[in-house]
């Protein structure tokens, strides 16, 4: 008996469940795909060789721009690692602003992926009222920061605006009655039976593969495995009291579930430090230059981001490395392809959230 | 198994007003904070270029002998770092928007 004919079929870079451009050379037997072969590289930007010509201080605002969706993340990592190297102490309250900016980004990034996943399977009205919701939480975000997307409000030694507290507590409010409007979307990628079809026991990344490929983030969570840069302790997580999400399924449904679970989560962290936070200075002076090197992670809305900076007392640093999440769940998404049938891939490759910008720099 | 879980908000979605307005006729309101578009008062300027330097988009163009300052709309990525160091604080940032354009030129401000 002939075994079926194998086929390759490219599955991007432009496709419209893509926001950005990679590609996949799916090898597939009937409608089943037996191999996934990734290839990137379409959009390098050469942002990390751009540090040798800007000064280290300007370069916060090159490396919030490394993504378009968790932008203050990077830049706070950035911020964290030349901070580390000069042992500048950041005032508590700017730890605080920077933990709180980081939440919201968590909360409108999830959103985001809620939404792409609804477009994804087809959901179109689901799909605009998770990003209506979304759009409720930028505006907090322009309020307080004055960009949407592009926060622009940290700065080596602290942060560059602050919150008072009459305005933290009307966001708290805000934040109390969208948490019930989120909660009504958020009930239908639970509880929906067409939704469920497509996600529950798709793309299973067992807690050992999870582990040893290097997942992080909300797709290494599905999979059982507890970690969570942000029990780190950086900004002001140590003073927080969370635990991790996790589910243990380890199929698209667990992801969906993990990211739905972190908005919630988010919201109630926010909460704590605000109760938390303290009057006081948002920033330090900072004079010198620094001279080390430095590993600053951070958990980001798709995991853990880890930034190496390494200078030589010059205002120009010698050398800085941003290793993304996407990049690290590129493997874990390859190896949930094989197996799945060829309509279920769109989804497959969203469930980790892809964002290839930032993987390629 | 549940069914039909959105329903009851497409149905309240079909009898409330639309979630989006009818932008222009309904103008924007913007935040205060909102980082828009830079504007200069160019009478200020001492041309010392420091904007120019320091921008991370190089937007700017100061020429000192002709005592002109130039900007790239189309470049500038509204962080508000020129208007943060300029040292006469002649530059400032507008909450609204640059209105938008089909070709690519750079603004001049001259001295009157
Ligand atoms: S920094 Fe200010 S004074 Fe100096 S050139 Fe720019 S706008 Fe003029
Ligand atoms: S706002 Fe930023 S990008 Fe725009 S001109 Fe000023 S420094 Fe350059």
């Amino acid at each position: 008996m002939n075994s079926p004919k194998r086929t390759i079929i490219p599955f991007g870079p432009q496709h419209p469940v893509l926001p950005e451009p990679i590609h996949l050379d799916l090898v597939v037997e009937d409608e089943k795909v037996i191999e996934a072969i990734p290839s990137l590289g379409f959009i390098h930007r050469g942002l990390e060789r751009l540090v040798e010509k800007r000064d280290f201080i300007d370069f916060v605002y090159v490396a919030e721009r490394i993504c378009g969706i968790c932008s203050f993340i990077h830049g706070l990592t950035y911020c964290i690692a030349i901070e580390e190297i000069m042992q500048i102490e950041v005032p508590k309250r700017a730890n605080y602003l920077r933990l709180i900016w980081s939440e919201l980004s968590r909360i409108h990034s999830h959103l985001l992926w809620l939404g792409l996943m609804a477009d994804g399977f087809g959901f179109e009205a689901l799909f605009m009222h998770t990003w209506r919701l979304r759009e409720k939480i930028l505006d907090i975000i322009e309020e307080t920061t004055g960009g949407r997307i592009i926060f622009g409000s940290a700065k080596i030694g602290g942060v560059r605006k602050d919150i008072s507290s009459e305005k933290l507590a009307q966001i708290l409010e805000k934040l109390k009655n969208y948490a019930q409007e989120i909660r009504e979307i958020t009930n239908v990628f639970i509880n929906d039976s067409s939704v469920k079809h497509r996600l529950v026991g798709v793309g299973v990344l067992s807690k050992e593969d999870a582990y040893i490929l290097g997942a992080v983030g909300p797709t290494l969570r599905a999979s059982g495995v507890g970690l969570d840069t942000r029990k780190l302790g950086y900004a002001a997580y140590k003073e927080i009291d969370f635990e991790p999400i996790i589910e243990t399924a380890g199929d698209s449904y667990s992801r969906c579930l993990v990211r739905i679970r972190e908005i919630f989560q988010s919201i109630e962290i926010i909460k704590q430090a605000a109760g938390k936070i303290e009057p006081g200075a948002i920033e330090v002076k900072v004079t010198g230059t620094p001279n080390g090197e430095f590993f600053a992670r951070t958990e980001q809305p798709r995991g853990e981001v880890i930034y190496y900076a390494k200078a030589d007392g010059s205002r120009f640093l010698q050398r800085l490395r941003v290793r993304t999440p996407t990049f690290a769940n590129v493997p874990a998404m390859v190896k949930l392809l094989p197996g799945c049938q060829l309509a279920d891939v769109p989804i497959l490759v969203l469930t980790i959230d892809p964002c290839i910008s930032c993987t390629e720099r | 198994m549940k069914i039909f879980v959105m329903a009851k908000k497409v149905l309240t979605s079909l009898c409330a007003r639309p979630a989006t307005f009818r932008y222009p006729l309904v103008p924007k309101t913007y935040y205060k904070n909102t980082r828009g578009s830079i504007t200069i008062d160019i009478n200020r300027c001492i041309y010392c270029g420091m904007c120019q330097r320091k921008c991370p988009a190089q937007a700017i163009l100061v020429t000192k002998a002709d005592k002109e300052w130039k900007i790239d709309r189309l470049r500038c990525v509204s962080c508000g770092y020129c208007v943060e160091l300029c040292p006469v604080k002649c530059l400032s940032m507008k909450n609204t928007y640059s209105a938008s354009t089909q070709i690519r030129e750079e603004e001049a401000f001259r001295r009157a």
